[in-house]
């Protein structure tokens, strides 16, 4: 009876309505900077996300962690404002502005209300443009960043993903945390974060969305006014980088009645044409709803943990594909033998049909639903010009999803998954479980 | 500013509700109340079932079993196999889920708007017609104990977290974990879970809450479909939990682990909560906890002893008001380096003296008013944040009326109200003071 209620709801999908709200408009501003546009203005507020291309993995030589602290310092005082006026000035406009920095950009994300956009948006050119980085501000977050350096080095889950990455990726950046290390960040100076900012914050890399109660006219004023005193050009991008995982299981010791476990193998490009049939792969066998293999045998079958699931990360200079899940220390290792019995069954057979039926009719389903909110859609569109996509791709990207069959999945398992190349990296106290090197 | 919340989950609580001409509500023969919050802007619904029964409804001994039904929810009925729900909903390009706290268990799905008919006639199905098999609820209790190592029993942070509250508590059941405590998760039963799904699963003791690209009238029509039929349960009475004594003595506690790297102090004290019809104390505990605590840099705490006297690396202050029974008020502050925990307690306490001696900075008053203005506008680009709020107000004893007030009722605190609250709440023997230390450096507490 159920399948039968299955497959009906699956021919209803020829029927998916189009994503008639999300009408992008590609700007260029007086002064040449593209942008990204949804007009929506039901809601007297505008979102705004700038992303520039690079991130912590732009650190210089023996300066790891200046990327992060520097763009944790933007909002600690500019211009005349100190860190407390500059505060308390974004408090009286009820604007949101706030930065952050990962592997591959620095984000800047902003909330304006439209009655005192102009003020609002004063303040974050401020930020972008003469941050003060006062030594006191310098010194005041530092000791933050260092704080969590030392948490971090104590929590098994972050313990696991350094280990990883270190294996994966080793003096590369991608191979250590943007946080730095204790004594990086205790050597940095205050021209090591200016050199930051102009390394990692340019025009040459800017990539910029906006959705919400704006016209064009306006957004490219606002982004000349915010972007166009930036640096031309930033600092050269690191080499891309190919993950060397090696098969086998890597124990690091650590004192608890569970084993957190990262797990993964090298992963594939983002522009390459196998990429949507190894993510509708990657869905039905690593995905984190309870239609996915690994959840069925870990957690439903053998009740081994709370949740397991898996990822592809296409980064922009190297590719996994990774895992992670956590057991008590006496499961830890029949749920990797399950894992690996699983990734080795998909490398040889593939999907069935039901499981890519089911894995396209969700991920096709889904991604209409993303664009739910201002800042969702900001998020989304931001990312997708930092992937290269055209402004289409909205519109095109579930026929891509339904192109993939049966025999690209069991071609393309065959090509990317490597059972015998499978790293498990446990932390914890494994019982039954060798380091196997 | 970094926030380093890895420790500390606190977060200020100034957002307002949708305006009142997007929500619809009505109730069902039956009992169940529904509420319709519509926002046009993408094809997308979110149906949300809120059971007026959690944690602090479960009788004593069987700990963790409003949790662990929720986990069981998902083991199907007549007409759905184990997993059955959540694979149709993926199926659909939907996502479901569920949560549990103190005084609710709520369950959702979020899908394409033309799809609420089919998620509607599951949810209501299960609201009844659950079966559990055997194999079934031994897997999942072993999935929960999973989950209690995960994020207790792995957590030095959770453990503290969990021990303090039983001391915050000493006669109310917020004292218990909602995960439950593990000797008698260890011993849940097929039965404790039926005796539990049979009592409060029921359309008289839940909320139906629709948002997104919806009608009111649509919603209404399926929901009479549905959930109109089903039999409200006999056995649902007041929610009168064991409530509180005089506090009298204050509670002081230490804990060490060598998995801990920061330490820091935290303080609860027991607070009241929003009540129907008498919202003011808790809204102006809401502004107390913003001024003390709620940004990194211009809030009092953070002023004081992060920029001043730089004795800490972070501060907080955080109250939500949005419970039951009468809940805590938290601050917590995290230590400079060579900064001990004796000294950085006691500079709290001379930032909380001093504020009390010299009252709301005028400026800073204000500035937090035009933030609660602009909370009702951003709060509109968040179908699902409205949702919830509304979900959370309606099963903890706060009405259609209280949610739609509340803005206006935080508008009309003023800085004495402020105080006054402070004054009130700030009463050690009220209080639970935590000290997490690193194993290799413990220090005496006074």
């Amino acid at each position: 009876m159920m399948h039968k209620l299955f497959v009906g709801l699956v021919s209803l999908w020829l029927a998916w309505p189009a994503l008639a709200n999300v009408k992008i408009e590609e700007i260029t501003s007086p002064g040449g900077i593209k942008a990204w546009l949804v007009e929506e203005h039901s809601i007297p507020f505008t979102a705004l996300e700038i992303r520039f291309r690079g991130g912590t993995s732009l650190d210089a030589p023996g300066k790891r962690g200046a990327t992060l602290l520097m763009s944790a310092l933007l909002e600690e005082g500019a211009g005349t404002l100190d860190s407390r006026g500059f505060a308390e000035a974004r408090e009286a406009l009820a604007a949101d502005i706030s930065f952050d920095a990962f592997d591959d950009g620095v984000s800047v994300s902003a909330r304006f209300l439209t009655e005192n956009r102009p003020e609002a948006a004063a303040l974050l050119e401020l930020a972008l443009t003469d941050p003060r980085f006062d030594q006191d501000a310098i010194d005041r977050v530092r000791a933050q960043v260092a704080s969590i350096i030392r948490s971090d080095a104590k929590d098994p889950g972050e313990i696991a993903g350094r280990t990883f990455d270190r294996l994966a990726f080793g003096d590369h950046p991608y191979g250590s945390s943007g946080n730095g290390t204790i004594d990086s960040i205790g050597t940095l100076t205050r021209d090591d974060l200016v050199a930051a900012k102009a390394a990692a914050m340019a025009r040459d890399r800017v990539y910029v969305a906006a959705v919400g109660d704006i016209d064009p006219r306006e957004l490219g004023a606002l982004i000349d006014d915010l972007l166009g005193e930036l640096p031309e050009t930033g600092a050269p991008f690191p080499p891309h980088v190919d993950a060397a995982l090696t098969g086998g299981i890597t124990v690091v010791d650590f004192a608890s009645p569970q084993s957190v476990v990262s797990f993964g193998q090298s992963g594939i490009k983002r522009d390459d044409p196998d990429f949507f049939a190894a993510y509708l792969l990657n869905q039905a066998l690593g995905g984190s709803g309870f239609a996915a293999r690994l959840m069925d045998e870990v957690r439903e079958k053998r009740g081994l943990t709370y949740g397991v699931s898996t990822y592809l990360a296409p980064m922009d200079l190297a590719e996994t594909w990774q895992g992670s899940f956590a057991s008590a220390n006496e499961k830890v290792a029949e749920a990797i033998e399950v894992i690996r019995a699983e990734w080795a069954k998909a490398a040889a057979e593939g999907l069935t049909q039901a499981e890519l039926d089911a894995a396209k009719t969700y991920l096709t389903g889904s991604y209409p639903l993303r664009f739910d909110g201002n800042e969702r859609i900001a998020n989304i569109l931001v990312g997708m010009q930092s992937e290269g996509l055209p402004a289409s791709y909205v519109t095109d990207r579930n026929a891509y999803i339904e192109a993939v069959t049966l025999d690209d999945i069991k071609r393309v398992a065959a090509r990317l998954m490597k059972p015998g190349d499978l790293r498990f990296v446990v932390v914890g106290r494994p019982v039954g479980l060798e380091a196997e090197n | 500013m970094i926030h380093l919340l890895r420790w500390l989950t606190l977060v200020a609580f100034l957002s307002a509700p949708a305006l009142a001409d997007e929500v619809t509500t009505f109730n069902l023969d039956n009992g169940l109340q529904v509420v319709v919050i519509e926002d046009h802007r993408a094809p997308v619904v979110v149906q949300m079932v809120w059971y007026r029964a959690g944690a602090a409804d479960e009788k004593r001994g069987v700990s963790g079993i409003a949790h662990f039904l929720e986990h069981l929810m998902f083991k199907g009925t007549d007409t759905l196999a184990p997993g059955e729900l959540s694979k149709i909903v993926e199926a659909n390009g939907g996502s479901d889920n569920a949560f549990t706290s103190w005084d609710y268990t709520a369950y959702f799905q979020r899908i394409a708007a033309d799809r609420l008919e089919l998620v509607m006639r599951m949810e209501a199905d299960r609201m009844r017609n659950l079966t559990l098999s055997e194999d079934d609820w031994r897997t999942e209790r072993e999935v929960i104990i999973e989950e209690r190592n995960q994020r207790t029993d792995s957590d030095p942070g959770a453990i503290f977290g969990e021990q303090r509250r039983a001391a915050q508590f000493l006669n109310h059941p917020y004292g218990t974990p909602v995960i439950g405590w593990r000797h008698e998760m260890e011993k849940l039963t097929r039965q404790d879970a039926l005796d539990w799904y049979r009592l409060y699963y029921a359309p008289n003791d839940a909320v139906l809450v629709v948002a997104g690209d919806v009608e009111p009238e649509e919603v209404r029509t399926l929901a009479e479909k549905y959930y109109g039929p089903l039999a409200p349960s006999p056995g649902i009475k007041p929610r009168e939990r064991p409530q509180e004594p005089p506090q009298l003595s204050e509670r002081r506690m230490t804990f060490s682990d060598p998995r801990v790297s920061q330490p820091y102090v935290t303080r609860s004290y027991l607070a009241p909560e929003r009540n129907h019809g008498a919202q003011e104390k808790a809204a102006a505990l809401t502004i107390l906890a913003d001024i003390l605590g709620g940004n990194g840099q211009t809030s009092v705490l953070a002023r004081k002893l992060q920029f001043d006297t730089q004795q800490a690396i972070y501060t907080s202050a955080s109250y939500d008001g949005t419970s039951l029974d009468p809940m805590t008020f938290n601050l917590a502050v995290v230590p400079a380096e060579g900064v001990s925990m004796a000294e950085i307690e006691a500079a709290m306490d001379a930032v909380l003296a001093d504020f009390l001696e010299t009252g709301v900075d005028a400026d800073q008053f204000e500035r937090v008013k035009t933030r609660i203005r602009a909370s009702m506008i951003y709060a509109d680009d968040d179908v699902n944040g409205l949702a919830r709020r509304y979900g959370e107000a309606l099963t903890t004893g706060l009405t259609i009326e209280d949610v739609q007030a509340w803005p206006d009722v935080l508008a009309r605190v003023t800085p004495a109200d402020v105080m006054a609250a402070a004054a009130e709440v700030f009463d050690r023997r009220h209080a639970v003071t935590g000290w997490m230390m690193r194993a290799d450096a413990p220090e005496v507490m006074q």
